[in-house]
């Protein structure tokens, strides 16, 4: 057991805790940490030992990204699943979320390279403000739309909703001053880089000697277990809040929006607030994809990834049911990463049929995904997890 | 009644006169900004005239858009991926025929005219199965109404990506290479003879659905089945059929409505997403499930559009055609010719 090994296990053993111990029911709770953390941690050394490095970072990269969706889906959950909001512009709040936490991190560029990145400000803050940041925004712009949208029927919300994805694409594809324009915003810090570098100085010196062996090549193991993290605490605060008399209320209102009233319910204000709240956790989400893939531009947030996919994956995994979210955010990108590969193979069949296909790959993909999309809907409305039955007392404090 | 100020205040700029006058408004304010700017006045009919030119497209999508709904009950999310499909089915025909000279003075062959006769009725049928596929079922189970909008959003994707994979992801003419210079029509508006030929089609189109909807039987049962859907099948009226002739109206005119826009501007897969916002916002502004009102709408989108690229980045385009939609749904979510609630 190398010592590099052990810093890849104990990095990839954080989402797998985190998995094991969502699964586990029984009390007390440090028990349960305990075995899962030992769980996760045994099945990590041991998918590290046996699985050859280049498949094991493709899992680590796999789990990543599979996760960030898994925060969007999350945040759609609450709009779409918990209170019926039909939400079609996932992108804005995605998009907006990822610029911000863009533009607090990094640095404004001078001199020489003013001239090739242009950006309104950096604040160069830390990850964690611009994750804050990000939610922030998002949320400002959620309270924005839904101010004239949310008390009107949902058709009117979806279209508007659409208009917003694109009116912020449009400005981060023209506004140049604002975020470099139709070129993509560079140089976005990632978090904790230093772990698989030199070392990061405000950790104690023996952290530091363990995760030494790990070189850059190998920080999607370290960003892995922020963003399980990340998706473990929204996980916990969302199952935490629909448990609560608020997610009672928002089931009511999505359920009997005039027997919710009639109750003394506010009905506008639930809806508006599941709806900042839902863009908010988007946000986030756009957060942690722009500290992922360091360069963010206008084409990452097209409605086709931006918005559509993250529909198929709650659809598919169970809207009303943040298990569900998750899973079904496995799932999809299981399947949209799945079929890069099938396409791949058919490589040599598609050229034989026309020179332009196996450029057009994706496409295909995209397909099979709204092919996917319409087989849900027609026949399995309710995704792979069922709606749970929720009662407000919350079981662990029970 | 005693109304509150604020009621009362509602009440008024919410009323129909009110938003003529805001629309006048805001051409008032237009040409004002122009002096402003120094812009030219004609530059600024030019952009008027090309604003209704867009106007006649857009209202063969709206009119589908709107007829959908007033029938299905259904936001129609698709709408703007049938003018797509549409477009690029036309483009197949007029590749495989064989090519003809321009009829001069237009840049186009008998091709387009023949792609056209044979794709609008081709995509009503399409409309039609895609119906049969993905949204009967749906009725049949009587689901919700977002479930119809996820369908059609699918639908929507799905032909998109069709697109992408026939077509690939650049943009396209139907008659590429070929010079398309405009003249002058009067005043020092110049405008291209095909853009006149468009407003023309989409003008004779546009009376013709007039027509179908007033002076024919099916046309009343469908203005029928819009009024209300119970009352028109207790009446005897065959809401099959009536559903039948929705699509091949809305779905012919998709067709239509997205060639002569791949005729005047250009094709691209993304087009028909691109109208959506446009086409939506023509439809509230002219009250859902209104066929004239949706017309209207559209030639008052199409114009502040284009006239809005004068003052602002023509980036910008169908985001204008989004904030007259937010405005309209702030002050008067009914359109203008809907009745107040």
């Amino acid at each position: 057991m190398t010592p590099v090994v052990l810093a890849k296990s104990v990095l990839l053993g954080v989402p797998l805790w985190l998995f094991v111990s969502s699964l586990l029911t029984f009390k007390p709770a440090w028990l349960k940490h305990l075995v899962s953390i030992a769980a996760g941690v045994a099945v990590a050394l041991a998918m590290v030992t046996l699985i050859p490095t280049g498949i094991l970072s493709y899992m680590t990269t796999f789990i990543l990204m599979a996760s960030i969706y898994g925060v969007l889906s999350l945040g759609l959950n609450v709009q779409w699943g918990y209170t019926g909001l039909f939400n079609i512009g996932i992108a804005a709040f995605f998009a907006i979320g990822a610029f911000t936490s863009a533009l607090v991190t990094t640095v404004k560029p001078t001199g020489f390279n003013a001239s090739f990145t242009q950006q309104a400000f950096g604040l160069g803050l830390p990850f964690w403000v611009g994750l804050l940041a990000a939610g922030l925004m998002a949320g400002v712009l959620a309270w924005l739309i839904g101010k004239p949208t949310l008390r009107l029927r949902d058709d009117y919300l979806a279209i508007a909703t659409i208009g917003i994805a694109e009116l912020v694409r449009l400005v981060f594809q023209n506004e140049r001053w604002l975020a470099n324009g139709p070129q993509p915003l560079r140089g976005i810090p990632q978090p904790a880089s230093c772990l698989a570098g030199n070392g990061c100085s405000w950790l104690p010196g023996f952290v530091n000697d363990f995760f030494a062996p790990l070189t850059p090549r190998d920080y999607p193991f370290v960003y892995v277990a922020i963003v399980a993290l990340v998706l473990y605490v929204v996980y916990r605060v969302l199952e935490r809040a629909i448990r609560s008399p608020w997610g009672r209320v928002l089931r009511a209102v999505r359920e009997e929006e005039a027997s919710a009233a009639m109750n003394g319910k506010d009905v506008a204000a639930f809806r508006m607030q599941s709806f900042v709240v839902g863009a908010v956790i988007m946000g986030i989400g756009g957060a942690l994809y722009a500290h992922y893939v360091v360069a963010i531009d206008y084409g990452h947030f097209d409605p086709l990834y931006g918005t559509f996919l993250i529909w198929v994956m709650l659809m598919l995994g169970g809207s009303g049911n943040n298990r569900g979210a998750i899973l079904g955010a496995f799932v999809v990108w299981g399947i949209w990463s799945g079929t890069s590969f099938v396409v791949d193979l058919l490589r040599p069949t598609l050229a034989a049929i026309s020179p332009d296909l196996p450029s057009r790959g994706p496409y295909i993909r995209f397909f099979l995904i709204s092919l996917l999309m319409l087989f849900i809907v027609l026949y399995r409305p309710m995704g792979i997890l069922r709606e749970e039955k929720v009662v407000s007392l919350d079981r662990d404090l029970a | 009644m005693r109304l509150r100020p604020g009621e009362r205040f509602q009440r008024v700029i919410g009323s129909p006169i009110a938003m003529y006058v805001v629309l006048g408004l805001v051409l008032v304010a237009l040409v004002i900004a122009a002096q402003v700017k120094g812009l030219s006045g004609n530059l600024l009919f030019s952009l008027f005239v090309r604003g209704v030119l867009l106007g006649g497209t857009l209202a063969l999508g709206a009119v589908g858009v709107t007829l959908v709904f007033a029938v299905l009950k259904m936001a129609n999310f698709a709408h703007g991926d049938l003018m797509t499909l549409g477009a690029y089915l036309g483009l197949i025909v007029v590749a495989l025929l064989p090519k003809g000279a321009p009829l001069a003075p237009f840049s186009f062959g008998y091709e387009f005219l023949v792609a056209f006769l044979l794709v609008v009725p081709l995509v009503g049928l399409v409309a039609f199965g895609l119906d049969r596929v993905a949204f009967r079922p749906l009725r049949a189970r009587r689901a919700q109404p977002i479930m119809f909008a996820m369908a059609a959003l699918g639908l929507a994707f799905g032909i998109r990506s069709l697109v992408y994979i026939f077509w690939g992801a650049d943009f396209t003419f139907y008659y590429s290479g070929r010079a398309r210079p405009a003249v002058e029509l009067f005043a020092g508006v110049r405008v291209r003879p095909d853009q006149l030929f468009i407003l023309g089609l989409a003008v004779v189109l546009i009376v013709g659905v007039y027509l179908l909807l007033e002076r024919t039987k099916i046309g009343k049962a469908m203005r029928a089945t819009a009024d209300n859907p119970d009352l028109a099948r207790v009446s005897g009226i065959d809401t099959g059929r009536v559903i039948l002739w929705t699509w091949l109206i809305g779905g012919g005119l998709a067709a239509a409505g997205g060639m002569l826009y791949g005729l005047d501007v250009q094709l691209r897969p993304e087009m028909g997403w691109w109208l959506l916002l446009p086409l939506f916002a023509s439809v509230i502004l002219g009250t859902i499930g209104n066929a004239y009102g949706a017309m209207a709408g559209a030639f008052v989108i199409g114009i502040v559009w284009q006239m809005s690229s004068a003052f602002i980045n023509p980036a910008y385009g169908h985001g204008i055609a989004f904030l007259v939609m937010v405005l309209v749904l702030l002050v008067r979510p009914e359109g203008l010719f809907g009745k107040r609630r």
